[in-house]
Parts: C-alpha cells; structure tokens; sequence
C-alpha cells in the first residue's frame, strides 16, 4: 500500500519524529511504499544538519537524510520553513524544501496519510 | 485523470494563537483548496474558537486570520462543519460563528453548518485521508 | 476507522473527544503519552473500560508502555508494535486525534 507520513513537531523535544521514524521503518520492512514524507510546522527542524547531539543519542537528521538516500521523497514545507530560518544551505542531503502543492499531492496519491504531531 | 475526486479532509481541534497550529493550517487548506480534490473542514473541540467572531490581535503583535475565514467560500472551500457537542460544550451558539462567505445570488451570509458528532463520525469514515490541523 | 490519541487522558481530551465519535468496530491506537490511557486502575481507565464495552477495538504500542514502565494494562486492551500499527493503518482509514 502507499502510504505518506506528515511530521509536526520538531526533533528531541517531542516523540513525533521518533514514533514516524519507527512507523516508517515498520512499513518498509512490510514491503509497503513511502510515498512521501512531509515536514510541517515545527517538524521542519528535523532535517537541519546543524544539530550536533550527543555522541550516545540518536542523529535524528541524518537518519531523515539515511531515508532519503534510500529513494523516498522527504519534503520540508518552503512557508513553515522559511519562517524557522531553514534553508536550502542548513539542510541534510537528500530532502527538500518544496511547496505545501506537495502535500496536496501525497494526501491525494497515498492510500493513507499517517500524521505524528502534539 | 477518469478517476473521481479524492475527499480530503481537515480536522481543526486547537484554539487559535495560543500555538500556531491553526494559522498554518488555514495556509494548507488555502493551497489545498486550488487543486482538484473533494474538501471539507471540521471544527471540533477547541477548534471551535477558532471560529469565534471578533477576534482582535492587534495587540498581540499577531496577524490575525479572521479576514480570510470570512472569505472561505472565496477559496471554493464551502463544506465547513462545526460539531455542535464541541460548541455547546463552550457556550457559543451559531450566532457567534464567523460568516464565512456570501451567497453570490442572494449576498445572504454562509454560515459554517453546525452538525451532530454522529453525523461527522460518518462523514470522516467516507473520506480517502484526514489531516489534523 | 483507526483513531490515533497520543495524549494522557489526564492532561487533554483528546481520548474523550475520539469516544465521542468512534462506532462500534473502529480501533483506537494509544501511542506516545496516549498509553497512559491505558493503564489499569487509575481514574481515567474508566475510558478505555467504555470503549471496550462498546465493542471499540483499543490498542497500545508496547514500546510507548515500555518507555513509561506501564505493566498493568487494562484487561481487553491489545498490546502492539510498530508493524502492528502499520497493519491498523493499511485495514482502515486514520484520524489522528492530535
């Protein structure tokens, strides 16, 4: 099945990202496909390769960045993130800023959207 | 392109300001509202104050968006519902409801539609996908 | 339908609201803080307790009961993973009661 996943909340402050990480990964492992991940709100702070945790804690952007390499379209919202100081040049490799026109498109080609957020 | 539209669903449950969860909301049903898919929006819980008339931000410093709720129907967003339980709950009436457009013919204010939870539960379980905003 | 609630019943409505509009049949997905919805004795189990009773499936993501040391779950309330999650996801239509 195709299935979209949409992000809220920002990483380490709230479980959001960790629980969609780990419906995505179950997904994949069950053969199903990504359509898309999108990052809104907040949520857009989750691919910044800024952050710099501690050596012990999960990265979660390059973990976003491991996803995308893997072939799956992961989309930061230009308004949201335009907004929170997140540009083309602060961003992980393999995700993009694009239009909320994006989202439309997954919530209309996925047969389920998946929304982790507070 | 034969298949028939996709009913896409937006369910609003957070008050306004307090975070900004409803003011970019309105940014993607906007956007949403331009392509070719079936739209509803849903008021429900605190989401109902959202609709509240007379919202004034100015002293906030926020840009309000009570301007453009009252132009929904402008965007072709006409299917607004607010869940009457939700409302009551609040002690507003549908009198302290923004309009949200006019009728183009009769220039008669378009009221959101004030509908029961059965009703909606029925709606949300007909709809392709539902986004929470 | 699949509804998702990822809050404690003690601090939000979220669970409440979601009762309110779930049927007979739909499933209900506790995640995140949600599992404390599930939790056994406490004054809001009373919740999960109707839903049951009205035939509404409740589940809770074990590793979300794990994280929070939840061991006394309600009786009637199905124990799930990630993969669990996803197999609710492709059999119905979601809400997320954010």
């Amino acid at each position: 099945m195709k299935l979209a996943v949409c992000i809220y909340e920002g990483p380490y402050n709230h479980e959001a990202s960790d629980s969609a990480y780990n419906f995505i990964k179950a997904a994949l492992a069950k053969g199903h496909e990504i359509r898309g991940i999108f990052f809104y709100h907040d949520g857009v702070y989750n691919v910044t390769k800024l952050m710099d945790p501690p050596q012990d804690d999960r990265h979660i952007a390059n973990r976003w960045s491991e996803l995308g390499k893997s072939g799956i379209d992961i989309v930061v919202c230009i308004a949201a993130a335009k907004r929170r100081g997140i540009v083309d040049e602060v961003l992980v490799p393999n995700v993009r800023i694009s239009g909320l026109g994006q989202l439309t498109m997954m919530a209309i080609e996925a047969d389920r959207m998946v929304i982790f957020g507070d | 392109m034969s298949e028939e539209k996709k009913k896409i669903m937006f369910t609003v449950r957070k008050p306004p300001h307090g975070t900004i969860y409803v003011y970019e909301g309105l940014e993607v049903k906007l956007i949403m509202a331009a392509y070719d898919a079936d739209i509803s929006v849903v008021f429900m819980d605190d989401g109902v104050y959202a609709l509240k008339a007379g919202q004034d931000t100015k002293a906030l410093g926020i840009k309000g968006f009570e301007a453009t709720y009252g132009v929904l129907v402008d965007y072709e967003i006409q299917k607004v519902f607010v869940d009457r339980t939700s409302m009551e709950e609040r002690g507003l009436t549908e009198e302290d409801l923004l309009v949200i457009g006019e009728d183009e013919d009769t220039e008669e204010p378009i009221r959101p539609k004030v509908v029961d939870s059965a009703e909606l539960g029925a709606m949300m379980a007909e709809q392709h996908n539902i986004l929470s905003f | 339908m699949l509804h998702t609630v990822n809050k404690s019943p003690f601090q939000n409505s979220a669970l409440d609201s979601c009762l309110r509009f779930a049927n007979a049949g739909d499933s209900i997905l506790l995640l995140e803080d949600g599992v404390y919805g599930a939790a056994s004795g406490t004054a809001k189990s009373p919740l999960v307790e109707g839903a049951l009773a009205k035939k509404i499936k409740v589940y809770a993501l074990g590793a979300d009961l794990s994280a929070r040391a939840l061991k006394e779950t309600i009786k009637g309330v199905e124990i799930t993973d990630y993969a669990g999650f996803v197999d609710l996801v492709v059999a119905n239509k979601i809400h997320s009661w954010l």
